[in-house]
C-alpha cells in the first residue's frame, strides 16, 4: 500500500519578540492508509503543531520554514489556500482537545456536523443529517435521533467529544488528526470515547494521528508510537516494541514515572485526635444539596486522597473545610475543636493552620507580583515578619521548594514554567506554617515528569514538617503514589473509604471498581480485554460487539 | 423563555427608576439656569411689577419642590404642560394656546424620521464594512476603511455637512441642500430632502459601529471553534459571517444602540445647518428663551430614548446568547 501522508524534514518556527525561534526541528513521518500513529510528548514538545502542520495549517505567529507535507501527492506546504480548503474537512479532518470550546456555541450540533459535507458538495443536507444520526448511533450517543438538534452547551463533555468525532467522520476522510481528545475527560468517560474512536477508525479504515501525553492511552490506540521532546524526534517504533523495549533514556524516564510510590505508614495509634475531622457535612449551592452527610478524618502526617469524577463534590468538601461555603448541616473540627462554619468568623490562627494549593497555578498567582512578594505576603500577614527577617524566611521557603532564591526572588510568575509556578503555590501555603494543606488537583495540569517532581516534593515536606494533606484528585495513579487513605466520592456522597492498601485490593464498592478498572494501563490489549470483560453491561449496548 | 421575560421586566423596572432619578436632575438643572422666562420675554421693558405678574401667572413663584411635584404629576398623566412661549399674555389661558405636547410631537417625529433614515443607511454599511475589515484585516482595504471612517468622525459635523453640500448639492446638484420638510409632504420628497442630513450623520456614526464590529469579530478569531471552522475547509467569509459574527453580536448591538440614541438626542448642529425642523432645534430655541416646560420635556424625552434604546440593546444581546435562549 502506498503512503497516504509523508512528512519530510519539517522545520517549524514560532515568533516571539520579533524573532523567529525553532519549534520543530526536522520532523519526518509516514502514514499508510488505515494506520494509526501515536504521537507522545510533554507539553511544549510540539505535538499539536506537527498535527496541525499535517493539515497544512499553522496558527498565527507560526510558520513552516522548511520541509514538505505530502498528502496523497499534494504538498500542503506549497499548495494554495483553495487547494487546501478543498482537502480540509473533506479528506483530512481534525478532532480537538476541548469539544466544548471547539463547537460553535451559536449553532446546533447537527448544523455544524452537516456543514463540511454540504459546503464541500459531498452530500446534501438531508442525507448528511441522516448520516449524522447513524454515526451518533454507532458512537453510542444517547438519543441519536435528537441529540444533534441540541446546542453544544446542552450536551455533556464526553458526549460532545464523541459528536466531534462523528463530525470529523462526516465526509469519511482518509485521515483524522486527534489532538488530545480525551485529556479533558474523566476516566470512566474517557473509556467510552476511546472505544468509540477506535471502533469507528477501524470500521472506515481511516488513518489517524493520535496526539496525547498519556502513554497508556496511546498504547490502546496506536499501531506505531513516535516520541517527541522539545521539537525533536526522540524515537519511533511500533507500539509493542516501544512499550516493552524503549531505546532512549528520555522514553525510559517517561515510562518510569508511574513507578513512584511511597512506603506504607504504620496505622494511626488508637485514640489520637485527628487534625481535621469532617463530621456529617451536608452543603448546598442555592437550594440543591451537593454534599450529603460526608464524614472523614485526616490524621497528623497523613495524606487523605479524595477521589471522584468531576461533579462528585470533591472541591465542595474543600470549600466547606476552608469555610468558603458554610455547610447546611454538620461541622468541621480542627485538632478536636469545632471551627466556625464561615471563614469570616474564624480567628487568624485558625485560618493560618489550614492552607490551600490550587489546580491552576497560572490563575492562583497574581501576575503582577514578584515571587518574593507573593510568598512574602503570608509571611508578613501570619507570622508578622518584616524587612530582613521576612526576606530570610522567603529565601528559606524557596530553598525548601528547591528553587534558588537569588534567581527567583524578583521574577514574575509569567517567567516561570508550569511546574515552577506550582512550587511557588506550595511555598505560599508553607509560608503560613500550617498543619494541614488542601491540595486541589495540584498535578492535573502538569506533565507526568513534572507532576512526579511535585509529588515527591510534597512527600518530602510531609516527612520533614509532619504536614497533613487532603489530596483532591481524579487521577488514581496519583492516589496510588502518595495517599495513605482514600475517600471515594460520587454524587456528593462518600461511597467508600479506608486505607489505600485495602482500597486497591478487591472486593471494592461497585463504583470504586468502575473507577479503578477505567484507568488505562500500559498493556496494548488492555482496552480490548476490558471491553470484552465488561461486555454489554457497562459500556453501551450490543452495538460494540456487533461492529 | 421565562428567565428572559424576568430579565426584561427587571431591566424595565430599573429603567423606570433611572428615569425618575433623571427627572429630578433635569428639574434641578433647568431651574438653576441663570435668568428666567419673564425677564427674557419682557426684555428692556421689564419692570419688577410686570416680571412678578408673569411669574405669578406661570406659577414660577411657587416653591421648587411643589413645582417639581406638579410637573411630575403632569408627566405621569402624559400632560407635558403648556409652553410659555406660546401663551398669549393679552388674554392669558384663552384660545390659541399650544401645549408642549403639540409643539414637540411634530418635531420629534421629524427627528425620528431622520434617525430612521440614517440608521437604515449607517447600520448595514457599518456592519458590512466591519465584517470586510475583519476579513481583510491588516490589508490596504482595512487601513483605508479605518482611515476614512476615523477622519469623518474626527471632523466637526458642520464641516462634513458643508463638504457634502458642496459635492452633492452645489457641484453636482443631486440632493437639495435645504431640508425644510413640513407636514403632509409626500414620503419620497421627504426622503429626498432628508438625504443630505442623513448622509452627514451616517459619516458621523459609522466609524464607531464599524470599528466595534471589526474588533468584536477579530477578538473571536483565535478561539478554538473558529480554528475548527477553518480546519473544516470553509471559506474565509463563511468562517467570519457564520461562525464569528453570531458570537460577536452582543457588543455590536450595544454600540449600535448607543449611536441610535445619539441620532435622536445629539443632532442639533446638523439640523441647524440643513434647517431641518427637528427636536434639537426646538430644544436649543427653548433654552434661549427659558421656556422651561419645553426644555424639561425635551430632556426627559432624550433620557427616555437613551434608557429605552440601551434596554433594547441589553435584551437583544441577552437573546443573542444561545445559553439563555435554550437552557439545559
Amino acid at each position: 500500500m502506498s503512503d497516504l501522508l509523508t512528512v519530510k524534514d519539517l522545520w517549524i518556527e514560532g515568533r516571539s519578540d520579533e524573532t523567529w525561534n525553532p519549534i520543530i526541528n526536522g520532523c519526518s513521518l509516514t502514514l499508510k492508509k488505515g494506520e494509526v500513529l501515536g504521537m507522545i510528548g510533554e507539553s511544549g514538545a510540539g505535538k499539536s503543531t506537527i498535527g496541525l502542520a499535517c493539515m497544512g495549517y499553522t496558527r498565527d505567529g507560526v510558520r513552516i520554514s522548511k520541509g514538505s507535507v505530502v498528502f496523497d501527492g499534494i504538498d500542503l506546504v506549497t499548495a494554495s489556500a483553495a487547494v487546501k480548503r478543498n482537502l480540509l474537512g473533506k479528506r483530512i479532518a481534525y478532532v480537538a482537545q476541548s469539544a466544548a470550546a471547539s463547537f460553535n456555541p451559536a449553532h446546533k450540533i447537527i448544523d455544524q456536523h452537516t456543514e463540511a459535507p454540504v459546503q464541500h458538495g459531498v452530500s446534501g443536507r438531508g442525507e448528511s443529517v441522516e448520516d449524522g444520526v447513524e454515526l451518533y448511533r454507532k458512537l453510542r450517543l444517547p438519543n441519536p435521533e435528537e441529540i444533534g438538534f441540541r446546542y453544544p452547551h446542552q450536551v455533556s463533555g464526553g458526549q460532545l467529544q464523541r459528536a466531534m468525532t462523528a463530525m470529523a467522520m462526516s465526509c469519511r476522510p482518509d485521515l483524522i488528526i486527534f489532538d488530545e481528545p480525551t485529556t479533558a475527560l474523566d476516566v470512566t468517560t474517557q473509556i467510552e470515547v476511546l472505544a468509540s474512536i477506535r471502533q469507528i477508525v477501524e470500521e472506515y479504515d481511516t488513518a489517524a494521528i493520535y496526539i496525547t501525553h498519556d502513554l497508556a492511552v496511546v498504547a490502546q490506540m496506536a499501531d506505531r508510537i513516535k516520541v517527541l521532546l522539545k521539537g525533536d524526534e526522540v524515537e519511533e517504533a511500533d507500539t509493542r516494541t516501544m512499550l516493552s523495549d524503549p531505546q532512549e533514556e528520555y522514553t525510559k524516564s517517561l515510562w518510569a514515572v508511574r513507578a513512584f510510590q511511597r512506603p506504607t505508614k504504620p496505622p494511626v495509634p488508637q485514640g489520637s485526635v485527628p487534625v481535621v475531622s469532617v463530621r456529617n457535612i451536608t452543603a448546598a449551592y442555592g437550594t440543591t444539596d451537593v454534599l450529603h452527610e460526608v464524614s472523614f478524618d485526616i490524621h497528623a502526617g497523613r495524606t487523605v486522597a479524595v477521589v471522584g469524577e468531576s461533579g462528585s463534590g470533591k472541591s465542595t468538601v474543600a470549600r466547606c473545610i476552608t469555610g468558603l461555603l458554610p455547610p447546611r448541616m454538620g461541622e468541621i473540627a480542627f485538632d478536636g475543636e469545632v471551627l466556625p462554619a464561615n471563614y469570616k468568623k474564624r480567628s487568624k490562627e485558625q485560618l493560618r493552620q489550614a492552607q490551600m494549593i490550587y489546580q491552576m497555578a497560572d490563575t492562583a498567582l497574581n501576575p503582577r507580583r514578584t515571587i518574593g512578594q507573593i510568598i512574602g505576603r503570608p509571611v508578613q500577614f501570619y507570622m508578622g515578619l518584616t524587612g530582613a527577617k521576612k526576606r530570610e524566611r522567603v529565601n528559606d521557603l524557596l530553598n525548601q521548594i528547591e528553587l534558588e532564591p537569588s534567581q527567583y526572588f524578583n521574577r514574575l510568575p509569567s517567567e516561570l514554567s508550569g511546574g515552577q509556578k506550582q512550587r511557588i503555590g506550595i511555598a505560599r501555603a508553607l509560608a503560613a506554617e500550617p498543619k494541614f494543606i488542601i491540595c486541589d488537583e495540584v498535578t492535573s495540569a502538569l506533565d507526568q515528569l513534572v507532576a512526579e517532581g511535585i509529588l515527591r516534593l510534597l512527600a518530602d515536606l510531609q516527612d520533614t514538617l509532619g504536614l497533613s494533606y487532603m489530596f483532591i484528585t481524579h487521577d488514581l495513579a496519583t492516589v496510588k503514589s502518595i495517599a495513605d487513605e482514600v475517600v471515594v466520592m460520587k454524587d456528593g456522597k462518600v461511597v467508600e473509604q479506608g486505607p489505600k492498601t485495602s482500597m486497591f485490593t478487591p472486593p471494592h464498592h461497585a463504583y470504586t471498581d468502575l473507577l479503578l478498572s477505567s484507568v488505562p494501563e500500559m498493556d496494548p490489549d488492555w482496552l480490548s480485554d476490558l471491553l470484552k470483560e465488561r461486555g454489554v453491561d457497562n459500556i453501551g449496548d450490543a452495538a460494540i460487539n456487533n461492529m | 423563555m421565562l428567565s428572559i421575560l424576568k430579565i426584561v421586566l427587571q431591566r424595565l423596572g430599573l429603567g423606570i427608576v433611572t428615569l425618575f432619578v433623571v427627572s429630578i436632575v433635569i428639574f434641578i438643572a433647568v431651574n438653576s439656569l441663570p435668568g428666567d422666562f419673564a425677564e427674557a420675554i419682557l426684555g428692556q421693558g421689564a419692570t419688577p411689577e410686570s416680571v412678578a405678574t408673569i411669574r405669578r401667572d406661570l406659577g414660577l413663584d411657587q416653591p421648587l419642590v411643589l413645582r417639581y411635584l406638579t410637573w411630575l404629576k403632569g408627566m405621569l398623566t402624559l400632560d407635558l404642560g403648556t409652553s410659555f412661549a406660546q401663551l398669549n399674555f393679552a388674554n392669558f389661558g384663552g384660545a390659541g394656546t399650544t401645549t408642549v405636547a403639540e409643539q414637540i410631537a411634530p418635531r420629534l417625529s421629524n427627528t425620528m424620521f431622520l434617525a430612521a433614515v440614517t440608521a437604515c443607511i449607517a447600520v448595514p454599511l457599518a456592519v458590512t464594512l466591519g465584517i470586510l475589515a475583519a476579513l481583510y484585516r491588516n490589508t490596504a482595504f482595512d487601513k483605508a476603511a479605518n482611515m476614512f471612517t476615523l477622519s469623518s468622525i474626527s471632523s466637526p459635523e458642520f464641516f462634513m455637512a458643508y463638504v457634502l453640500i458642496l459635492f452633492l448639492a452645489v457641484l453636482n446638484p443631486i440632493f437639495p441642500s435645504l431640508s425644510n420638510i413640513y407636514d403632509g409632504m409626500a414620503f419620497s420628497e421627504r426622503l429626498e430632502k432628508s438625504m443630505l442630513p442623513a448622509l452627514t450623520l451616517t459619516l458621523v456614526v459609522t466609524a464607531h459601529m464599524m470599528r466595534m464590529t471589526r474588533a468584536a469579530i477579530i477578538s473571536l478569531l483565535a478561539s478554538p471553534y473558529i480554528e475548527m471552522a477553518r480546519l473544516k475547509g470553509l471559506s474565509p467569509i463563511r468562517v467570519i459571517v457564520v461562525h464569528a459574527l453570531p458570537n460577536a453580536l452582543a457588543p455590536i448591538i450595544n454600540v449600535v444602540a448607543l449611536n441610535l440614541a445619539y441620532l435622536i438626542t445629539g443632532v442639533v448642529v446638523v439640523e441647524v445647518v440643513f434647517v431641518y425642523p427637528g427636536i434639537g432645534q426646538l430644544f436649543v430655541d427653548s433654552v434661549k428663551i427659558r421656556d422651561i416646560p419645553v426644555v424639561q420635556a425635551c430632556c426627559l424625552i432624550f433620557a427616555a430614548a437613551y434608557i429605552l434604546l440601551n434596554l433594547t440593546a441589553d435584551v437583544l444581546s441577552i437573546i443573542s446568547n444561545p445559553r439563555l435562549r435554550h437552557p439545559k
